[in-house]
């Protein structure tokens, strides 16, 4: 049954991968984006990772693909991109190079760590019938106790982050821009 | 008293500075009376010194005086620091007093000069330096002084700067000097890598107690006699002397004859024991050197023309009488003789200076003649000067020349001979200038009709500020001698005044057959003279002979022809190629360098094209190269 | 029969970690390639996915529930660096007529 979710999941994950990196239409780029992002969170379900599994749904699929597509529709730039030439020759061997190089390192690296996995100390809490949400509750609890200032200061990094867009895309007094809102 | 002693160099550099900033508007004559007013006062200075110095015993007589500490570096302690014991204040003595006596004749000599405060000003500045010299405490400032004597010398040979001829002849002088200059800095260096003091005491201590290996006391001397022999004027450097007559005559009287030739003189009796502590031959080379040098210029000054290069040449011959005392451990004989030659070179020189100024600055001996009627102070006290250096008794340089000799025949007979040589020729060249100047015909009659309209040219007597020093110093020629008579021990004044400087390194020739027979030496010297003035008379008065005056002679047996000659030729070519190679190799090697680092960079200036996404595909290599590196060295 | 052969295979951590290495490396393949700057930001989201996912791969594995807390802050920080980078891409894009990265080459030696 694990198998059949896996090779599914992973077949969602790999083909929206590709189907970003290759689509030309950044829209349809941003539709696989979300196939991949889909993929991912019935990996984390099948990982015991419930509240996750939600919050990638809720945050990644559908605030961020949201937000790229604000952008791409706002821009104007739903154009289909030339993929088939590239200015720069060298560049398309380098990538090449470097992806399968990244995997392979990634990899080996894997193998060659095995020996040093060893076992947690908090270890995770599986939901049973009578508490469906031992993850949720398990991981508030790490959060708001052990990691509560990391939690603190990325509430602050979210609030710099709002603030720091709204000056960097404010239109300058005087200035008109090309796209009309 | 003794604790005032900063006072002897403080007060011409006060003159100094005090010309330096109102010369201009003192103008003349305050500047010069200021000048002759600073070093005067320093004279009265050290002969309070030297009054309470003889009231002393002989062991309290030397005081240091730590002005500042100069270079405290390490194991290097040198102290800006004076001393002031027998020999420096007897140099410090007549260096003073000859020197404000000089300063008042120049008042009268340079009258009418529009550099006139410039002159003083260099004048108080070689004082200061000189006294630098003499009193300094270590050799690092005398060698202070030294440089600036020699710094002094050539701003006033040159003083005429628009003369060509004035403006080579002191670059010639500093340069000269410069190439002794190197034999003194590697003596310095020498003495302190053997003994790790510049202190003349530290130095002159381990020399006595055989702290200083013969080897290395014997390059010390000799790299010191070297420097000597640059400053000093003697045989391979003493190119710059005669041509050193082109500066006004104050400047060769007190520079080129009293005191700044003779600090070569006053080095290696200083360094005395140093000298003693080495090979046997050292001292016989500087005495060697020495002879050959008196010898020398001896014979180029019997034909000389110029009033001055005869006194010129002669000042080279007597400071070489002076290396022959020292090679031959006479030092009290040397510092005796260096006093006494002031006195009367400086009182001949300041005669020649009154009667060029007298004859319009006609410096040619041929076109003067019979000018002692006409000039009679002057021809007076130059006659004065020329019994002094013949040798004449009782003059002083009689008694100085004589002690000279006496320890030169118990030290080496053929030096001997040299010696008497050379005083036979030094009797006559005198004679010969004394006759050709102000007896025989009057020439300046005939010479001066082919100058043009001056009307009537009578040459006459110089005003009494130049007349006064010039009897000055008469008196002192006179009664110079009486610093030490060799009639019995009592009377040797200055052997005892010097004695804890020279004690160790004196030569001691009691009981030598010089030392028994010395009244039959006395007499040979008295004869000798006679010989001199005789011949000379002979031949120019009386014209009994024809003269011997071979071009060969006038010009110096062409030596420095010879060394002009080589520097421009090969010399030349020499340094040509030397400067070459700095330029093209080693400016070559940093410019090549720069040049090469600029093409290696515009080569790889190419890798930064701009765009993102290269600069990302490199990030990633690089990631890849590292983490590959982790997994191979076993870390993850 | 091969239902229950394959029934008995489980996909351990190992597989996971292999895939998320393929992810990231598909990634990595995008930014190199892509010339549009928002496509470009898409790949590196797949890149931080890829991450994601190793760490609970390995939080499983490793039995620690640490690895989903740092999950927990890699979105959030995701999410904050998206709004910034979408932010600078409409600032400077906003003269000009294509969204190339190629075009923003000024840093040329």
């Amino acid at each position: 049954m694990e198998l059949f979710v896996f090779v599914a999941a992973s077949i969602m994950v790999l083909a929206g991968a590709i189907g970003v990196v290759t689509r030309s239409n950044p829209v349809h780029a941003a539709l696989s984006m979300v196939l991949t992002l889909f993929g991912v969170a019935v990996m984390f379900v099948s990982l015991e990772a419930h509240f996750l599994a939600a919050v990638q749904v809720i945050v990644y699929a559908g605030a961020i693909v949201v937000l790229f597509l604000f952008v791409i529709m706002l821009l104007g730039v739903d154009k289909a991109e030339d993929v088939h030439t590239e200015p720069l020759k060298v560049q398309r061997p380098l990538a090449l190079i470097v992806a399968t190089g990244i995997a392979g390192v990634l990899i080996a690296a894997m193998f060659a760590g095995r020996d040093t996995i060893a076992s947690g100390r908090a270890s995770i809490d599986l939901p049973t019938v009578e508490d469906s949400d031992a993850n949720t509750r398990q991981l508030a609890r790490l959060i708001f106790s052990d990691y509560v200032v990391a939690f603190e200061v990325t509430s602050v990094l979210l609030v710099i982050a709002v603030v720091g867009t709204v000056l960097l895309a404010r239109k300058r007094r005087g200035e008109k821009s090309e796209v009309s809102v | 008293m003794l604790d005032h002693i900063w006072l002897i160099p403080a007060l011409p550099l006060a003159g100094f500075l005090l010309i330096l900033l109102f010369g201009r508007r003192l103008g003349e004559p305050k500047a010069g009376y200021l000048a002759a007013a600073a070093c005067g006062s320093a004279f009265v200075v050290t002969a309070l010194v030297w009054l309470d110095m003889l009231g002393k015993d002989a062991e309290e007589r030397t005081k240091y005086l730590v002005m500042f500490k100069w270079i405290p570096v390490g194991s290097l302690n040198i102290d800006a620091a004076i001393l002031a014991d027998p020999l420096s204040i007897t140099m410090a003595l007549f260096i003073t007093g000859i020197g404000t006596l000089i300063h008042l004749y120049a008042i009268g000599y340079m009258h009418g000069d529009p550099k006139f405060s410039k002159f003083f000003l260099y004048l108080n500045l070689f004082a200061f330096s000189m006294l630098m010299l003499v009193m300094g405490e270590n050799l690092l400032v005398t060698f202070l002084g030294w440089e600036g004597v020699g710094a002094c010398s050539y701003f006033l040979i040159s003083f005429w700067h628009t003369r060509d001829s004035a403006a080579t002849a002191g670059k010639k002088a500093f340069v000269t000097n410069r190439v002794g200059d190197w034999g003194v800095m590697m003596a310095m260096f020498l003495a302190f890598s053997a003994v790790g003091t510049l202190s003349y005491s530290g130095i002159n201590h381990a020399a006595e107690n055989g702290g200083i290996s013969t080897v290395t006391a014997t390059a010390i001397a000799l790299m010191l006699f070297i420097g000597a022999c640059g400053k000093s004027a003697q045989l391979p450097l003493y190119i710059w002397l005669p041509d050193a007559m082109e500066g006004p005559t104050p400047v060769s009287a007190l520079i080129h004859a009293a005191t700044m030739v003779t600090s070569g003189v006053f080095l290696m009796t200083r360094m005395g024991p140093v000298l003693h502590a080495s090979y046997e031959w050292a001292p016989t080379i500087i005495a060697t050197i020495g002879a050959a040098t008196a010898l020398f210029a001896a014979t180029i000054a019997v034909a000389q023309t110029d009033i001055k290069k005869v006194l010129a040449y002669s000042t080279v011959s007597q400071l070489g009488f002076m290396f022959l005392a020292i090679g031959s451990g006479a030092y009290v004989a040397a510092i005796f003789h260096m006093v006494t030659h002031a006195f009367f070179k400086a009182l001949l020189f300041l005669g020649s200076g009154s009667v060029i100024h007298g004859m319009h600055h006609e410096q040619d001996m041929r076109r003067m003649g019979a000018l002692r009627k006409l000039m009679p102070i002057t021809a007076g006290t130059f006659i004065i000067g020329w019994l002094a250096i013949a040798g004449v008794p009782p003059f002083a340089g009689f008694f100085s020349k004589d002690e000279i000799l006496l320890y030169v025949f118990a030290n080496n007979r053929a030096l001997y001979v040299v010696g008497m040589v050379t005083a036979l020729l030094t009797a006559y060249y005198m004679t010969r200038q004394v006759i050709m100047v102000f007896f025989g015909e009057a020439k300046w009659k005939d010479a001066h009709e082919e100058h043009g309209a001056h009307g009537d040219f009578v040459p006459h007597e110089s005003p009494k500020i130049m007349l006064f020093p010039l009897v000055v110093l008469a008196f002192l020629s006179i009664t110079g001698g009486l610093l030490q008579l060799p009639f019995s021990k009592d009377l040797h004044f200055l052997e005892h005044w010097l004695e804890p400087v020279v004690h160790h390194s004196e030569a001691n020739i009691k009981g030598t057959w010089a030392y028994d027979n010395k009244y039959l030496l006395l007499l040979a010297a008295i004869v000798v003279a006679a010989i001199g003035i005789a011949m000379s008379v002979a031949v120019y008065a009386k014209g009994k002979a024809k003269p011997i005056e071979p071009k060969v002679l006038a010009d110096g047996w062409y030596y420095d022809r010879a060394i002009s000659g080589f520097m421009g030729g090969p010399g030349r070519k020499a340094f040509e190629g030397v400067a070459m190679f700095d330029a093209t190799v080693v400016d070559g090697a940093v410019i090549g360098t720069a040049k090469g680092v600029g093409g290696i960079s515009s080569v790889l200036r190419k890798v930064q094209s701009g765009f993102v996404r290269t600069y990302a595909a490199i990030i990633g290599i690089g990631a890849i190269i590292l983490l590959a590196w982790f997994i191979l060295r076993g870390v993850i | 029969m091969i239902a229950a052969l394959i029934a008995e295979i489980k996909p351990n951590s190992t597989w996971y970690l292999v895939l998320a290495a393929l992810l990231f490396a598909i990634g990595t393949l995008g930014v190199m390639v892509r010339r549009n700057a928002l496509v470009l930001f898409m790949c590196i989201e797949l890149m931080l996915n890829a991450v994601n996912l190793s760490f609970v791969a390995l939080a499983k594995e490793m039995d620690d529930i640490n690895g989903q807390a740092v999950v927990f802050f890699v979105l959030v920080v995701a999410a904050a660096e998206v709004v910034i980078g979408l932010g600078i891409v409409v600032a400077i894009m906003r003269k000009r007529v294509s969204a190339s990265v190629d075009d923003l080459a000024e840093l040329k030696g």
